[in-house]
Formats: structure tokens, sequence, C-alpha cells
């Protein structure tokens, strides 16, 4: 992979590699923006009908599933910090705690939808279309385009800390050179924070 | 370092690596071959989209079916504007000029992350292919338009989610690369190249880069969520399910004005280049240069609601965007006095990039002045979706950016390919170009004012004068075209050998070689107290 068709490039910049990181997440935080910007149009338009809709949501595995990324944006932080000490298992060991933290939020998400699904709430579903408001179909249709866009950010940090943790262990990322983790983890903390703004938007505000 | 200048030799042109022939470029990560990747997959669907657009105005030759129906002429103008848009104009200069120039203008020996840039270029060629399968399978080729207006985009039987996704392809493709430059320019430059010494095409770059970066993301989302609409029916465009599908018009044009500002801005740096060599002077104002790039990419994003003027829009924010509009006429017409001035007093050197850079302040002025009177309020109404609006699109985006590429590329040429192009015939072919497009496009001003509107494929006879003038003015355009690129290709293959600074530029580009090496530089050059992009 590292060897291109003409000199190998040995060039590692971890500064650089940071800055791009983070002008990547710029642009991720505009893709959420523009939803966020819709939702907040719909529900200044729609508050009743968002207020009703909103009830249908389980708070309950919503908090869990925020405690769950909260502490595994913890644990990714301090594989940052094991890898920087030099210590390898542990790093691995924390990272793996976060790939698994991530799984169990999907898995909850599964059925979260799961029983939406049962219950005829879909987007363009008779059910929905037929028995809820217009602005109770559009909180709807924004519940599953937003989380579902997160969930799919979830899946990509997901594959992006296995990548990583593969090359941990194959010795390619290590003190000197940990870019790649840290950039896992600024990715991850993204990944985290917009649901900590998804989460009282479609559970808590009701 | 010896070991370096024997790898070095070789110029990128020749260089055999792990892979030969054509695997050998497009597996490439080196900056120079990815911007000749760019430059030759764009002048492909450049050519079909000026087949297109010749088969429009034939179309248009005559009142009522001359070559085709109105449907066909729906889907030709859509099928224009996706790959004129989305292939040619946004990725444009900085795909080809950006990719093959800025590492070397800032003395480095490749962009940030190589292996990102051909991931772009990638995505690039995948968006197309997704665009070009809209055409060729399924129910039949995208009409809406290239604006994919909701409800229209996801109510129509055409093929549309290949075109959408293939759009989003193309935007994801055009974000790595501004991010790309972004971390190049922050981190890469050699020793001595401060900001305030940077060449002034790296600085529109630089501002483009962050429009990239920043604006794209908001048209991706947008057509997801077209494309989601289509499959699932979300409803959030829809006003059958409660949706408005004037919020999609604000979320499309508030990536698509910045857009326009992606196309010209490094139009403009090309321009800041080639004025200055061919004046043999100091470029006339360079922070003021600088600073109207900076401020036309920020402004560039607040006055997006210019072109929603008639969609339905409360007077107070008309008000806003079109005094935005006013303000941000500001520093384009800053840079134009610039270049002008710095034209004042210097030793002129009339040759084929100076005749293009020339005649792009021309066609700048009129599609810049026209744009005013599309900015204002009362105006605007009268003009809307008029052949107005066509003729100063074009004058902006075809006599900006498309001006400003020919400009670069007859001055660059050289530096690319090692030889030179026969300079009569790139002058012919300029001034063939030339007539044509102010005969194609200046009727179409008049046109509009009369009431003709745009995206029809008839029209009342009272117009046919002036759809005559400029139909004939396409043919000598394309005449024109076709003189370009023999010539080019051809001197590509057979001209004489160029110098290593044929025009006397001062730029780190012109202390290379011609072609430049594999490395472009044997040792990271180093610039001293006095030493500056335009000391002449």
């Amino acid at each position: 992979m590292e060897k291109t068709n003409h000199v190998v490039h040995d060039h590692y910049d971890a500064e650089g590699s940071k800055i791009g990181m983070w002008f990547f997440i710029f642009t991720e935080l505009l893709l959420f923006g523009v939803l966020f910007v819709i939702y907040s149009v719909y529900r200044y338009m729609n508050s009743d009908a968002f207020h009703l809709a909103a009830l249908e949501l389980d708070t309950f595995i919503g908090a869990v599933n925020t405690i769950i990324l909260l502490v595994s944006s913890m644990t990714i932080a301090m594989s940052t910090t094991a890898l920087q000490k030099g210590n390898k298992p542990f790093t691995l060991l924390l990272s793996g705690i976060t790939l698994l933290l991530g799984i169990v939020f999907l898995v909850n998400k599964y059925f979260e939808w799961g029983a939406k699904f049962d219950h005829g709430i879909y987007p363009g579903s008779a059910h929905l279309t037929e028995t809820f408001s217009q602005g109770e179909i559009l909180f709807f249709g924004l519940y599953f385009i937003m989380t579902g866009l997160h969930a799919l950010h979830i899946i990509i940090g997901l594959v992006l800390i296995s990548v990583t943790m593969w090359k941990i262990n194959s010795g390619k990322v290590h003190a000197e050179r940990a870019a790649l983790l840290e950039n896992s983890g600024l990715y991850w903390h993204l990944v985290d924070i917009i649901w900590i703004f998804l989460f009282p938007l479609f559970y808590l505000i009701t | 370092m010896n070991s370096t200048s024997i790898e070095n030799v070789a110029n990128y042109l020749k260089y055999k690596g792990k892979y030969k022939g054509l695997l050998g470029w497009i597996f490439s990560t080196d900056h120079k071959r990815i911007g000749l990747l760019y430059l030759y997959s764009m002048a492909t669907m450049f050519s079909v989209g000026v087949l297109l657009g010749l088969a429009m105005k034939l179309e248009l030759l005559a009142p009522g079916k001359t070559i085709m129906d109105a449907q066909s002429y729906n889907a030709t103008f859509t099928v224009h504007g996706v790959i004129m848009i989305f292939m040619v104009v946004v990725p444009g200069l900085p795909a080809v000029f950006g990719n093959f120039l800025l590492p070397i203008m800032i003395g480095a020996k490749d962009v940030a992350f190589p292996k990102l840039n051909l991931l772009s270029w990638w995505l690039y060629v995948a968006g197309v292919f997704l665009v070009l399968a809209a055409l060729l399978f399924g129910p039949g080729t995208p009409d809406t338009g290239w604006t994919f207006y909701a409800p229209y985009s996801f109510k129509t039987g055409t093929n549309m989610l290949p075109a959408v996704f293939g759009a989003f392809v193309l935007g994801f493709s055009s974000i790595l690369t501004g991010l790309n430059f972004l971390v190049t320019i922050h981190r890469l430059r050699c020793p001595g190249l401060k900001w305030s010494k940077l060449p002034l095409f790296v600085w529109t770059l630089y501002g483009t880069a962050w429009i990239q970066l920043l604006a794209t993301p908001v048209v991706g989302i947008t057509l997801v969520l077209i494309a989601l609409e289509r499959l699932f029916g979300v409803g959030i465009f829809d006003p059958a399910m409660g949706g408005d599908p004037i919020l999609y018009q604000h979320l499309f044009w508030i990536y698509s004005h910045p857009a326009v500002y992606i196309m010209i801005l490094p139009a403009m740096g090309a321009i800041s280049e080639i004025i200055p060599t061919f004046s043999q002077k100091h470029i006339f104002g360079y922070k003021a240069l600088i600073a109207s790039t900076m401020a036309i990419a920020f402004v560039g994003y607040l006055v997006w609601g210019h072109h929603m003027f008639t969609a339905g829009m409360s007077g107070t924010a008309q008000y806003y965007f079109s005094l935005l509009t006013f303000i941000v006429a500001i520093p384009s017409a800053i840079k134009v006095f610039n270049w002008i001035s710095t034209m004042y007093k210097g030793s002129i050197n009339l040759q084929t990039p100076f005749y293009w850079a020339a005649s792009f302040i021309f066609v700048f002025l009129i599609g810049g002045l026209s744009g005013l009177v599309l900015g204002a309020l009362a105006a605007n109404i009268y003009v809307h979706d008029t052949a107005f609006v066509v003729a100063h699109f074009h004058y902006i985006v075809f006599g900006g950016t498309g001006f400003a590429f020919f400009a670069a590329i007859h001055y660059w040429f050289p530096k690319i390919f090692g030889r030179m192009y026969d300079k009569a015939w790139a002058n012919t072919g300029w001034i063939v170009f030339f007539i044509g497009f102010l005969t194609l496009y200046s009727p179409m001003f008049y046109l509009g004012m009369m009431g003709m509107p745009r995206r029809y494929y008839d029209y009342l006879q009272e117009f046919h004068g002036g759809n005559i003038l400029s139909t004939i003015g396409s043919w000598v355009l394309v005449t024109g075209f076709i003189i370009i690129i023999v010539n080019l290709v051809r001197s590509a293959r057979i001209g004489p050998k160029a110098e290593m600074n044929p025009w006397n530029g001062k730029t780190l580009e012109w202390t290379v070689p011609s072609p430049p090496p594999l490395e472009n530089f044997d040792e990271i050059p180093e610039l001293g107290e006095n030493d500056g992009p335009y000391n002449y």
C-alpha cells in the first residue's frame, strides 16, 4: 500500500494529518448542520405535532445509548494516552472496549428502529401517512434520517477504529506515530457529540 | 542528497515506476500526473458538454421543432448543466492547475496527502460514470435542470437517482481536494515562503478550498435527501406531507452560489499570475487582491437568496440578499482595477496567454455588471428566468472560468508538457473563439430583455433574428475550440522543446525544468528576505 509507482513518500506529519482531520470534521458538522437547520424550521412550524410525536420515542433506550457513547468516548481517549505511554496491550484493550460499546449502541438502535417498524412507523408507510398529522410525519422522517445518518457514522467510526487496532497490533501505529489513533479518536468524539445533540432534540424536548 | 538527485533525473512524464503505461498514470500519486488525469477527463466531459450545447443552439435556430422535441430539449439542457457544472467548472482550475502547480509554487514535493489526492480523482471518475449511467440506462434521461428542484426531482419518472448520487460523489471528490490543498498550504510551504509571499494563485486556491470544505457538504446532504425522498418518501421537501420545497431551494443555493466562487476564484488567481508576467511588473495591490479573495469567499456564502427573489421570501430577506449581492461585487471590482493597474506602465509582452487574460477581463466585466442587474430586486423580477440570466451566467462562468482556463493552459503549457505550441495558431484560435463567444451570448442579453424565457425548445417568431445570430456564434465558437485543441494536442507531441522559463515568470514553477522532474526540486528551495513571486 505504501509503495506507489514511483518513490516512497516517507512523509509523516502528525500535525498535518490532525489538521486534515479537523477540516474533515468541519465538513461533517456542516453535513449534520443542514439537518439541524431543517429540524429547527419544521419544529418551529409544527411545534405541537413535534411534541406529540416525540412522546412515541423511548427515552430510556435513548439515555442508555447516550451513556454508552459517552463511556466509549472516554475509552478511546484513554487508549490514546495508553499508546503515548507505550502500553500496547492496554491500548488495544481500551480501543476494543470502544469498538464493543459502538456495536452495543447499534444493537440498541436496531431494536429501537425495529419496534417502530412493527408499529408501522417508517417513512412512506401507509399507517404513518394515514393516521399521523403532517408535522408528525416530518418528525419521524427527520428522526429516521438523522439517527440513520448518525448510525452510518458510527459504522464508519467502527471500521476506522478496527483498522487502527490492526495497525497498532502490527506495530505500524505506535507512540511516535500515533496520528491515526488520535484521528480515529477525534472522529469518534465527533460522532459522540452529534448524538449529544440528537438525544435531547428527539427524545427529551417534548 | 545524492540518491534523490539520481532518482529525480527522469521527468514526471517519462518516469517508469511499478506499473507501466496507463496503469502508471491511473495509480500514480504524483500530483502532476493527477493534474493531467483531471485535464484529460475534464476535457472529454467538456467536449461532450459543448456538443450538447451545440445541439441546443441548433434547436433554437428556428421556432418550433428543429431537431428535437420538448422532452429531449429538457434532457439536453439538464445533462449539459450537470456535466458543465459538476464535472468541468467546479473541479476546474484547482483540479488541473491547482494539482499540478500548487506544490511546485510553494516549493514542496507533493501535496500533503498524495493518496487522498488520487482517491479524489477516482471519486471524480466514479461520479462521472454514475451520471453517465443515468443517461444510458433506466426510464429516461433526467429532465429537471441541473438544479434538481423539488418537488419535480422526486416526482419525475426519469432516471434521477444515479444522477443525484453522481453529483453527491463528485461533491465528495471536491471536498477531499479542498481539504488536501488546505493542509498542503498550511504545512508544506518551503522555508522563507511566508503567507505574505504566497503567489496569488495559491491564495485563491486557499480561499476556494475553504468554500469547497464548508459549502459542498450542504448540497451533499440535500441531494441525499432528494434521493431518500424518491426512495422512501420521507416528506422533507414534499408539500403533500408537510415538507417545504422552498427549503430545498435555500439549501441548494447555500452551496450552489458559493460554488460560483469555487469556479471563479481560481480563475482570478490564474489571471493574477499571467498579468504581471506579461507586463513584467510587480502585481499592483498584492494585499488588496488577497483581501478581496477572502472577502469574496466569505460574503459569497451570504448571497444565495438572490437566486430566489421570485420564489417567495420575506421582503426583509430580499433586501438583505440584494444588498449583500451588491457588496460581493466590490471585491471583484477591486481585482479588475488591480489587474489593469498592473498593466499600466508595464512592458507588455503580447502573447497568447495575455490575449486570453485581457479578454477574460472584458467578458468578466460584462458578466459582472449584468449580475448587478440581476441582483437588483426590481430588475430581477423583470428578467428572471429569461435568456438574460443564461447570458449573464455564461459570461461569468464560461467567459470567466473558461477563458481563464484557456489562459492558464496557454501560460503553463510549456511547463506541463515541456514543449511550446504554435503561437500563430494559438492566437487564431483565441480570436475565433472570442468572436464566437460574443456572437453566441450577447444576443441573449437582448432576447432576455425582450422577454424570451429560458429552458424552452420553442420561442415566438419575434425572437428569431437574435437566435439565428446566437446559433451562428455557437458554430464560430466551436471552430475556435477545435483550432485550439488541435494546436495544443499536436504541440504536446511534436512542438519544439520549451525552455525552463519562456515567459520570464518569477514564481517557483519557473525555476524547475520543463517538464518538471518527478519530485519537482532536487533540494527544497529557500526564499530569502527579498525574494517574492512578483519581484521584477
